[in-house]
C-alpha cells in the first residue's frame, strides 16, 4: 500500500549534492547577508553621526582658544611719559606715541603703510589706556624696552583665521574699515602678529556685542559650580536617605507604592516642566532671588533625584543579604546594620551614580532658561555666599546665549564653550568609571 | 545674615547638649558603658536631635507664617482709594515690599540712618532720592501711604525676626534640657534616635511625592488663571498661534493645535531616523557582533546619549541647518527657505534618540530566551529568519515600549527645537518649513518681557500642563507594556 502511493504521488526527485546551493538557499543566504549588512550600516551611521558631531565641535570650537596678539617691543622715554601725564587727554597722547613708534618700526623694516590712532584702536582696542595703566603701575619701566602683548580685535582674529574676508566687510561698519586689512597685512609682514592661547576665554566674563572677542566663559563656569554644589549637598543626602528607606525599610503598602510610581514618573518628566516648577514654586511663591544659582541648583536637585535614587537602590540591592544577616546576628539593630555595613559597601556605586547624575545636571539648559539664568553677567560674584544668591549664568545657558546672538565670533565662542562643557562632563564620567573599576566588588 | 547666625546658635546648643548628654549617661552608669542600655553616642544624639529638630521646625514655620501675618496687617493700612486704576492690592504691596527692602539697603549702605528710615514724617522726595542713591530701583514716585506702610512693614518684620530668634533659641534650649534630663542608664536612647532617623528617611522618600504635587499644583493653578483670562475652547481648538507682543492680551490668538502639530511632526521625523537605525544597531549588537565589536560600538553609541542637548541644538543650528540649506536650499532645488526647519530639528533629535532606542531594544532582545532561538535554528532557519520570525515578534511589546519612551523624550525635548526648529507656528505638511513646538513656546513665552499675569505668559503653564499630561500618559503606557512583556519570561 505504501509502495503504491509512493509510486504515484512522489514527484521525480532531482538528486543534488547537499553542499551545492540551490536557488532558494542562495536567496535565503543573500537575505541573511543583507540583513547583517543593515545592522552594520546602522551602526556605521550612528558612529558617523558621533564622529561628525565631534568634528563639528572641534573644528569650530578650537579657534576660540586661540587669539591673535600683537607682540611688540616698545620703549616709552621719560620725556614722553612726563609730557603725556601733563596733558589733559592723557591716554590719547599715549596712543599717539604708540602709533608714531609703530610706524617708525614698520618703516625701519621697509614697510610703507599709512594709519592713524583710530585704526590702531579699531584693531587693538584702547591701546593708550592699557599702556598708561601699565606705566602707572610700573613707573620704573619708563625708558626701558618692554615687550607688550596686545590682544587684537575679534575681526583681526577672524581675518587671520580666514573666516572673515575682504568681501565680507559691509559698508558703514564703524568697527572695521577696508584699509585696516592693509594694516593687518603690513603688521603681519613685519612679524608683529602672533597667535597666543586665549586665557581670557576661560577666565573672563561675558562681554557686550561691541567686543565679542573679549567674551569669556569664566563667570558661568562659576555659576555652574555653585549650582553643582547645591545639587551635591541636597541630592546626595536626600537621594541616599530615600533609597535606604525604599530598599531596606519600606513595608509593601500603598504609600511606598505611590512613592515608587512617583519616582519612576519623575525620571521621565521633561526637564522644561521642572523649569516651570522652579519658576512657580521657588520664584513666584517662595520669592527666592531670580536667576540665582541657588534656585537653579534646587531645580536641578529635584531633576537629578530620581536618577540618584534609582542608581543608589541598585547598588544597595547589590550588597548580599549575608552581610545584613551577619550584622543582625552579632546584635546590631536593623538601622545599625544598614548604616555601619550596607551603606559603606554600597558607597562606590552610590558615588558613581551621583557623579553621573551631576554630569546630567551640568549639561541641562531648558529649566535654567525659565528661571532666568540667561542674563548678561559681566562680573564675578564678590563673596562665597553671593555666589549662590546673585544672578549668574551657567555654562550651557551661556552657550545658548552666545548661539542666539547673530555674530560669527559669538558662534565660535559657543562652540568653544561646548568644548569646555564636554571636558567637564568627560572628566566627571572618567572619574565615575575609575571609581567603579577600583572599588566595585563582585560578590 | 541673622538667620545664619541663628542656625549656628541652634547647632551650637545641640552640640553642647550632645557632649553633656553623653557625659551624664556615662556618669549614671558609673563610667562603664556596658551598664548603659545603648551606646553612649546615642544618648548624646538624643539630646542633639531633641534640641535642633523642634527649633528648626519652629523656625521654618515662623519664616512661612510671618510674611503672611505682616502682609495682612500692613495691607490693612492701605485704603482702597490709594489703589490706582488698573492696579490691585498685590501690586501695591509689592511696591511696599520693594520700598522696605530699599530702606534696609539704604540703612546698610549708610545713605540713611535708622531714625530717618523710621521717621513717618520724612520728606517723600528726599527718601526717594536717597533710595535711588543707594541703588534701589524705585518704579514710581513713592506716595505717603506706601512709605508709611513700608515703614510699618519694616518695623514689623524686624520685630518678628527678633522674636523668632528668641523663641527658636528657647525651643532649642528647652529641647536640650529635656534630652539631658532623659539621659539615664536605663533610657532606651537608641530606639528613640533610630525612630528619629527613620522619620528623616521617610521624609526624604516623600520628597518625590512633594515634587509631583509641586509640579501638578503649579501647573494647575496657573492654568486655571489662564483659562479665566482666555477661553479654554479657543486654546484647544483655535488653529492659530499669534500672541500679541504688547503683553496686554486682547488681540492674541493662543491655539495649541499648531504647536502640537509641530511637536508631533518633528517627533515623527526624529523617530523615523532613530527607530530604524537604533533597532538595526541593537539587533546587530545583540545577535551578530563579536564581543570585541560589541564592547567598542555599544559605549560609543551611548556617548551620543550623554551629550547635553544644548550641543545638539548648536549642531542643528550651525551645522545641520546650513548643510541642508546647501542640499535643498534656493541654490539647488529650492525647497528650503531657511536653515531652521522640521527636518533640521527632527534629524538632529533622531541622532540624539538613537542610543535611547538601541540600548532599550538591546536589553529587550537579550531578554528573549536562548531556547527560542535554538528551537528556530533546529528547524533550519537562518539567523536573520530567526530574528525576523521568532526574536522580534517575541520582543515586539518591549520594542514598542522603547519607541514610546523615545517618543515621549522627543516630545519633551526643548533645546534642539528652540535652536533648530524655528519660531513660527504653522499647520503645514512640508518638512522643509520652519515650525515650532510646545516646548519652544513655553521658553519664549516665559523668557520674554511680557507681564507675568498676562495671558501671553500664563499660556506657558497651560502648554506645560498639556506637555506633562501627554508625556506622562506615554510613559505610563510604555512602562505598562514593557512590564507586561517582562513577566512572560521571568
Amino acid at each position: 500500500m505504501t509502495d503504491a502511493s509512493m509510486d504515484s504521488a512522489a514527484p521525480k526527485r532531482r538528486f543534488v549534492s547537499l553542499t551545492a546551493e540551490d536557488d532558494r538557499t542562495r536567496k535565503r543566504n543573500a537575505a541573511e547577508k543583507r540583513f547583517r549588512m543593515y545592522g552594520i550600516v546602522a551602526i556605521a551611521i550612528g558612529l558617523f553621526f558621533l564622529v561628525s558631531l565631534v568634528y563639528a565641535i572641534l573644528s569650530q570650537g578650537l579657534p576660540a582658544f586661540k587669539q591673535a596678539v600683537v607682540k611688540i617691543e616698545y620703549t616709552l622715554t621719560q620725556e614722553q611719559y612726563d609730557d603725556a601725564e601733563s596733558k589733559l587727554l592723557k591716554t590719547a597722547v599715549y596712543t599717539d606715541n604708540f602709533v608714531a613708534y609703530l610706524s617708525e618700526e614698520m618703516n625701519a623694516r621697509g614697510i610703507e603703510v599709512e594709519f592713524d590712532a583710530a585704526a590702531i584702536e579699531r584693531l587693538l582696542g584702547k591701546v593708550g589706556g592699557d599702556l598708561r595703566a601699565f606705566y602707572g603701575e610700573n613707573e620704573d619701566m619708563v625708558g626701558q624696552p618692554v615687550t607688550f602683548e596686545l590682544a587684537a580685535a575679534s575681526r583681526v582674529d577672524r581675518y587671520l583665521k580666514g573666516t572673515f574676508e575682504r568681501e565680507d566687510l559691509q559698508e558703514g561698519n564703524r568697527f572695521f574699515m577696508a584699509e585696516d586689512f592693509d594694516l593687518i597685512d603690513a603688521m603681519q609682514e613685519a612679524g608683529f602678529i602672533s597667535q597666543a592661547f586665549n586665557w581670557n576665554f576661560i577666565t573672563g566674563v561675558d562681554s557686550g556685542v561691541d567686543n565679542p572677542g573679549g567674551a569669556g566663559i569664566g563667570a558661568s563656569v562659576l555659576g555652574s559650580f555653585f549650582m553643582m554644589l547645591v545639587v551635591l549637598f541636597l541630592a546626595l543626602p536626600i537621594g541616599v536617605a530615600a533609597s535606604i528607606y525604599l530598599e531596606e525599610f519600606a513595608p509593601k503598602n500603598r504609600f511606598t507604592d505611590f512613592i515608587e510610581v512617583n519616582i519612576s514618573n519623575l525620571a521621565a518628566v521633561p526637564s522644561i516642566v521642572f523649569g516651570i516648577l522652579g519658576l512657580a514654586v521657588f520664584i513666584q511663591f517662595a520669592h527666592l532671588p531670580q536667576s540665582a544659582p541657588l534656585v537653579g541648583g534646587l531645580v536641578l536637585t529635584l531633576m537629578t533625584l530620581p536618577t540618584i535614587i534609582i542608581s543608589t537602590r541598585a547598588s544597595l540591592k547589590a550588597v548580599p543579604p549575608s552581610i545584613r544577616d551577619a550584622a543582625l546576628g552579632v546584635g546590631a539593630s536593623k538601622m545599625q546594620s544598614v548604616f555601619h555595613h550596607v551603606l559603606p559597601l554600597a558607597m562606590p556605586g552610590i558615588l558613581t551614580g551621583t557623579i553621573i547624575g551631576l554630569a546630567q545636571a551640568l549639561g541641562e539648559t531648558a529649566p535654567l532658561l525659565l528661571i532666568g539664568m540667561v542674563g548678561f553677567i559681566s562680573r564675578y560674584p564678590d563673596t562665597f555666599l553671593a555666589g549662590f544668591l546673585e544672578p549668574n549664568s551657567a555654562m550651557p545657558a551661556q552657550i545658548y546665549n552666545w548661539a542666539a546672538r547673530s555674530d560669527a565670533v559669538f558662534t565660535e565662542k559657543a562652540w568653544g564653550g561646548i568644548i569646555i562643557l564636554l571636558v567637564f562632563l568627560l572628566t566627571m564620567n572618567i572619574i565615575a568609571i575609575i571609581l567603579r573599576r577600583r572599588f566595585e566588588r563582585r560578590w | 545674615m541673622p538667620i545664619v547666625w541663628l542656625i549656628i546658635l541652634v547647632l551650637a546648643i545641640g552640640s553642647v547638649g550632645f557632649v553633656l548628654g553623653r557625659q551624664k549617661a556615662l556618669s549614671t552608669a558609673g563610667g562603664d558603658s556596658r551598664n548603659l542600655h545603648s551606646l553612649p553616642v546615642y544618648y548624646g544624639s538624643n539630646v542633639f536631635m531633641k534640641s535642633i529638630v523642634p527649633a528648626f521646625l519652629v523656625m521654618l514655620l515662623w519664616l512661612i507664617v510671618q510674611p503672611l501675618v505682616v502682609q495682612n496687617q500692613v495691607s490693612g493700612m492701605i485704603p482702597a482709594s490709594e489703589i490706582a486704576e488698573g492696579s490691585n492690592i498685590g501690586l501695591v504691596m509689592s511696591e511696599v515690599r520693594r520700598t522696605a527692602e530699599g530702606l534696609d539697603n539704604a540703612v546698610a549702605s549708610g545713605a540713611m540712618d535708622e531714625d530717618m528710615a523710621r521717621n513717618a514724617r520724612a520728606e517723600l522726595t528726599d527718601i526717594t532720592q536717597r533710595l535711588r542713591d543707594a541703588g534701589q530701583v524705585v518704579t514710581s514716585q513713592i506716595t505717603q501711604t506706601v512709605l508709611a506702610a513700608s515703614q510699618q512693614y519694616r518695623i514689623s518684620m524686624a520685630r518678628g525676626a527678633t522674636w523668632m530668634a528668641i523663641v527658636v533659641a528657647l525651643v532649642g534650649l528647652a529641647g536640650a534640657v529635656w534630652g539631658y534630663a532623659q539621659a539615664h542608664k536605663g533610657f532606651r536612647a537608641r530606639n528613640i534616635v533610630e525612630q528619629g532617623v527613620m522619620a528623616i528617611l521617610v521624609a526624604a522618600a516623600s520628597i518625590a511625592i512633594l515634587t509631583t504635587i509641586g509640579i501638578v499644583f503649579s501647573l494647575i493653578f496657573n492654568t486655571f488663571e489662564f483659562f479665566r483670562l482666555y477661553p479654554a475652547s479657543e486654546f484647544f481648538f483655535l488653529l492659530e498661534w499669534a500672541p500679541s507682543f504688547s503683553g496686554r492680551g486682547g488681540a492674541s490668538s493662543l491655539g495649541i493645535l499648531p504647536l502640537l502639530w509641530g511637536t508631533l511632526y518633528i517627533s515623527l521625523v526624529a523617530l523615523l531616523v532613530a527607530v530604524p537605525i537604533g533597532l538595526f544597531a541593537a539587533i546587530y549588537l545583540s545577535e551578530y557582533a563579536s564581543p570585541a565589536v560589541r564592547s567598542f560600538a555599544k559605549p560609543m553609541l551611548e556617548v551620543l546619549a550623554g551629550i547635553p542637548t544644548i550641543v545638539y541644538g548648536l549642531f542643528a543650528l550651525l551645522t545641520v541647518g546650513p548643510l541642508l540649506m546647501n542640499v535643498f536650499g534656493p541654490d539647488s532645488v529650492g525647497w528650503m527657505q531657511g536653515q531652521r526647519s522640521v527636518l533640521t530639528a527632527g534629524l538632529v533629535m533622531g541622532i540624539m534618540l538613537i542610543p535611547f532606542v538601541s540600548s532599550l531594544s538591546d536589553d529587550i532582545i537579550n531578554a528573549v530566551p536562548q531556547a527560542m532561538r535554538d528551537g528556530s535554528y533546529g528547524l533550519g532557519a537562518t539567523r536573520s529568519e530567526t530574528i525576523k520570525q521568532v526574536v522580534l515578534p517575541a520582543a515586539l511589546p518591549g520594542i514598542v515600549g522603547a519607541v514610546l519612551l523615545a517618543a515621549s523624550r522627543a516630545i519633551g525635548e526643548t533645546m534642539i527645537v528652540v535652536l533648530g526648529a524655528g519660531a513660527a507656528a504653522r499647520l503645514s505638511l512640508n518638512p522643509f518649513e520652519a515650525m515650532t513646538t510646545v516646548t519652544a513656546k513655553i521658553v519664549s513665552q516665559l523668557t520674554g518681557d511680557s507681564d507675568f499675569a498676562s495671558p501671553e505668559a500664563l499660556v506657558a503653564f497651560a502648554l506645560g500642563m498639556s506637555l506633562f499630561i501627554i508625556t506622562l500618559g506615554l510613559n505610563v503606557f510604555a512602562l505598562y507594556i514593557v512590564r507586561k512583556y517582562r513577566e512572560q519570561y521571568e
